[in-house]
């Protein structure tokens, strides 16, 4: 019954809150954000043009700065998703292992309730708050240089382009990571748990670089494929940072695409595939660990 | 019986329907050995979440919690986190979620441990409203003089096995009789075997097992029959716990 998951929500979002998560992920998350608008400050400031006083003249030096901005953005974003993809990782990898080994979770299970809901339920409190994260950080980012941009430079803030493709995608990812944790917790203790679960986080995060590096080191078009292949296949098994190229792709000029070896390029964009893989993955792991809790020994 | 671990082999019933249907489930309520709540809620929240998880809503809902709290002496304590209550208090909410549904079959693992002898006794109270109300009890515990105390039928298991079923306090139940007697020769010896077994005389007191109390006014009336001065007779059920050791085996290694 979808009730007794939003019971168990409403309790999970409620411990969270007085354990002071919440408390926690809110300053840090303005932190972050109070951090990247003073920095976006200073940099916009001292910048060659974009200011009230010295606006950009030509269109060559129009396009350099658009770029320069959409790129700081950028650069925001993946801070703010590398966080928003930790938390996903952190917050709930105690949730299941933890109520598992403490006991909690066998008063819960004897209730007249399918064990299901239990999980169902922590995943629905915890994907809210990681939105909420991600709302914070990232919409944060975007706000921020919004509005520096319309006090440095004057005129409407700037906005970057396809942010609405972007941040879906991005919240994809973190979603993807989330499930992996919920679902390592019916299984692993809370320690193995986070270790597995951030394990698959960085294989992720290599296979990105390695991806890279392969397009611009290596020079033979063999090994270069090779190192492709290695990467597309890490980037299906755990598909987070492919998720990040794949909303940076969407959120960059072209212009940007080119430049070499930055987190937020790729010659080869993941496709769009890459969102159903994500979506299907994230149905799998979460299958996977309504099958694996509804079985174990508690 | 809760379904809480899968069965190794073998299948079994609860309250008429198979072991773990959640119809059933609905109607039990339990207190595991190791409790431990959502510690963040307190006693008040954490009966109205499990309540929910009964389905039950609203202000009957409402109701049973100021009930229950009342019935195991946490209403002062109840919009306290569960964090600040010491280890008695959790069990006594404890005690109170697994009888929130007012259930026809609790299970309740050891349900004292964490109790001073004023707790231990309202949990006892408890009990015995509940087995009034025709609520069965599943005590486990080995805490032999509470189980004594509350107990109608004991269960020892061994290994996983049962391996003795008895009722406490059955008139019917075998007892160890003593008799202080002035005349304690093989003829009265001899005598009272037919009222019983294991006749012994332990420093001028016979013993005797019988194996239920209608034999005393028997033994007591052959006695006087046989001319012997009684100057004393008591019957004594084993305790609980030399029935533990009886059934289990002394050589059995401690637990």
């Amino acid at each position: 019954m979808m009730s007794v998951a939003l019971t168990i929500a409403g309790v999970t979002l409620r411990e969270a809150s007085r354990r002071r998560l919440v408390l926690a992920g809110v300053l840090l998350g303005t932190a972050f954000v109070l951090l990247y608008a003073t920095a976006f400050w200073l940099v916009l400031r001292n910048a060659p043009c974009g200011q009230r006083i010295r606006p950009c003249s030509t269109p060559f030096q129009l396009v350099q700065y658009r770029t320069a901005l959409n790129i700081l953005t950028l650069a925001g974003l993946y801070v703010a998703n590398l966080l928003t993809l930790a938390t996903a990782v952190l917050l709930p990898v105690d949730t299941l292992a933890g109520e598992i080994s403490s006991g909690v979770a066998e008063t819960l299970a004897s209730k007249p309730i399918r064990r299901a809901d239990i999980v169902l339920g922590k995943w629905t409190a915890y994907f809210i708050l990681v939105v909420g994260y991600l709302c914070l950080t990232s919409g944060g980012t975007l706000g921020a240089v919004w509005g520096v941009t319309r006090v440095v430079a004057g005129g409407p803030g700037f906005v970057v382009p396809g942010a609405a493709r972007g941040l879906p995608i991005m919240l994809l990812a973190s979603t993807v990571m989330l499930t992996v944790s919920i679902a390592g917790g019916t299984r692993l203790s809370t320690v193995t748990n986070g270790m597995v679960a951030f394990g698959i986080f960085g294989l992720g995060f290599l296979g990105g670089w390695l991806e890279q590096i392969g397009e611009f080191v290596v020079q033979t078009p063999l090994a270069r494929e090779a190192i492709r292949d290695v990467g597309t296949v890490v980037s299906l098994v755990t598909p987070a940072d492919a998720l990040w190229r794949l909303a940076a792709s969407h959120m960059m000029p072209p212009i940007a695409r080119d430049l070499p070896m930055t987190p937020f390029s790729s010659l080869y964009p993941p496709s769009g595939a890459m969102v159903v893989w994500a979506l299907g993955y994230v149905a799998v792991a979460l299958v996977v660990a309504l099958r694996r809790f509804a079985r174990r020994a508690l | 019986m809760l379904a809480l671990v899968a069965p190794t082999s073998g299948t079994g019933t609860v309250l008429g329907a198979r072991i773990g249907d959640r119809a059933v489930r609905a109607r039990v309520g339990f207190l595991p050995e190791h409790f431990r709540f959502h510690d963040v809620l307190t006693g008040r929240e954490l009966l109205r979440f499990h309540g929910r998880l009964y389905g039950q809503r609203g202000a009957s809902l409402e109701r049973r919690i100021e009930e229950l709290l009342d019935r195991v002496d946490l209403v002062d304590a109840a919009d306290r986190p569960l964090q600040e209550y010491s280890k008695g208090m959790v069990q006594r909410v404890g005690l109170a979620q697994a009888i929130l549904n007012e259930p026809d079959l609790v299970f309740l693992d050891e349900p004292t441990s964490g109790l001073d002898p004023l707790g231990r006794r309202l949990v006892r109270e408890v009990l015995r409203e509940l087995r009034q109300g025709g609520t069965t009890v599943f005590l486990n515990s080995h805490l032999l003089g509470e189980v004594e105390s509350t107990c109608d039928r004991v269960v020892f298991v061994k290994r996983g096995r049962t391996v003795r079923e008895l009722a406490l306090n059955d008139p019917s139940a075998a007892l160890w009789v003593n008799l202080r007697i002035d005349q304690t020769g093989p003829r009265i010896l001899d005598g009272l075997a037919q009222f019983g077994s294991d006749v012994s005389r332990v420093d001028g007191v016979v013993r005797l097992r019988v194996q239920s109390e209608e034999a005393l006014p028997s033994i007591a009336r052959w006695l006087v029959d046989q001319g012997v001065r009684l100057f004393e007779m008591g019957g004594r059920r084993p305790s609980l716990e030399q029935l533990f050791l009886d059934v289990m085996g002394e050589d059995q290694r401690p637990g």
